[in-house]
């Protein structure tokens, strides 16, 4: 099902569809991570990439237009060039860990510990929130640092313009006050 | 069995180069982008799937039973990574949003002639 | 869209509930699946769709765009203040066993601080860039 959304969105010229698929595509992965026992990961995704995405990408068309161009570039290096990295990638995987196996490595380094102890050195049971928020908190800030950052980077990127073209409307003060805020 | 034990990867490996493909294929900016979290997603569902326990449940503590659990590490890591390619994406489609304004084009090749020209 | 009478009784039933349910799965995180990450990407869902429905200057007047701005650092500040307070009780940064006297209790304050930290800023964050992006319309 992902692969063939996927493929659906190479093939696509009109980008409304895109976006839409992008969100089927979200919506999707979010019901594969709920199979794979990562409910707050698939929380996440549905909300996060099936919603806001799409509605930033709409949002995005409706000020760029929505009609893709018949590209005239081969796709031929490309194609090879994916090619090339996909077998080298296969072949890396021959040595990989199997799928669900408890006697994994990735399950023998701290993991057991935030299991075992978490009931006694946190006292909440949702194991992902505790050691989001406490385990690894630095993780966790450094994140809402980065999303703070991308909110000024829009910021400068969307909110400069209005200011040079010397509009009048009402949006411009707040912007510069958003600034100090911001900086 | 050991080829079966495999087939996680190779599914996320297929998906990912789909994301590359169209990354690098198109020239259109809003298809890249789309191809970048496609690129994304594929390595959200390697990690998720590393954490996988066969026969295993979410990372709930529960009081009764003696369950096992799957390990709730890389759900943390890829937790944050999601909002965080989000605020990413919004940053690029700002970009292109610029690149409109200035160059009145979001087609790769075209905005390479009018640099040219 | 803002003449649509469906469309705006149907907002103005559903967006209650989905300003609780971001508060539920705020609060419940700590049992369920949810936190501040997915509680404030709900949060800010309410208003957009509130934005959408109504338009965005009606929107604005009851969020302002600095307002949203303001969230986004506050949520930041918290999260690091909350490392700060530790620090000055005598743990290390970020360390919850000391915000209270059993560390059990502690932990579980830090925990709900840091989770409203983390609400406040992906609301604001989402909510302000989702205005940026609409008000370019408006200036074209």
């Amino acid at each position: 099902m992902l692969a063939v959304t996927a493929l659906a969105l190479l093939k696509l010229r009109n980008l409304f569809a895109v976006a839409m698929l992008a969100g089927i595509y979200s919506l999707l992965s979010a019901g594969l991570f709920v199979a794979l026992d990562a409910v707050d990961v698939a929380f996440t995704e549905a909300a996060v990439g099936a919603g806001i995405s799409t509605i930033l990408l709409l949002g995005t068309l409706s000020l760029v237009g929505h009609d893709q161009k018949k590209s005239t570039r081969s796709s031929v290096v490309p194609l090879l060039v994916v090619l090339v990295t996909g077998s080298i990638l296969v072949y890396g995987t021959l040595d990989m860990p199997p799928y669900g196996d408890p006697g994994n490595p990735a399950h023998h380094h701290v993991a057991p510990h935030y299991l075992e102890e978490s009931e006694h050195e946190i006292g909440i049971p949702n194991v992902v929130t505790s050691v989001l928020a406490s385990y690894r908190g630095y993780d966790t800030m450094g994140e809402t640092t980065v999303i703070f950052t991308a909110m000024v980077g829009v910021l400068l990127l969307m909110g400069g313009v209005r200011r040079r073209e010397g509009s009048a409307t009402l949006d411009g003060k707040p912007d510069r006050e958003g600034d100090a805020h911001g900086g | 069995m050991n080829v079966l034990g495999l087939v996680n990867y190779w599914a996320f490996i297929f998906l990912m180069m789909v994301g590359f493909y169209i990354l690098i294929s198109q020239g259109n900016l809003i298809k890249k982008i789309v191809g970048l979290s496609i690129f994304q997603t594929s390595v959200f569902i390697l990690y998720i799937s590393m954490g996988k326990i066969r026969g295993g449940t979410a990372p709930i503590l529960m009081s009764e039973g003696d369950p096992v659990y799957s390990n709730p590490l890389p759900h943390v890591l890829i937790l944050t990574a999601i909002v965080v390619g989000v605020a990413t994406t919004a940053l690029g489609l700002s970009l292109v949003v610029r690149i409109h304004e200035a160059y009145g084009t979001i087609e790769e090749d075209e905005i390479h002639d009018h640099d040219l020209a | 869209m803002e003449d649509n009478v469906i469309l705006r009784i149907g907002a103005k039933i559903l967006i209650p509930f989905i300003l609780m349910f971001a508060l539920y799965v705020q609060f419940h995180g700590d049992y369920g699946p949810g936190g501040g990450f997915q509680a404030g990407v709900i949060f800010a869902a309410a208003f957009i769709l509130y934005a959408l429905i109504y338009g965005v200057d009606t929107a604005k007047r009851v969020l302002p765009l600095r307002f949203a701005w303001f969230c986004g650092a506050l949520g930041v500040w918290i999260y690091a203040g909350v490392g700060v307070v530790t620090l000055f009780m005598g743990a290390e940064f970020l360390n919850y066993n000391v915000l209270r006297h059993d560390p059990e209790h502690g932990q579980e304050l830090g925990i709900l601080l840091v989770e409203l930290g983390v609400l406040t800023t992906v609301f604001g964050v989402m909510v302000a860039i989702f205005y940026m992006f609409a008000a370019r319309r408006q200036v074209r």
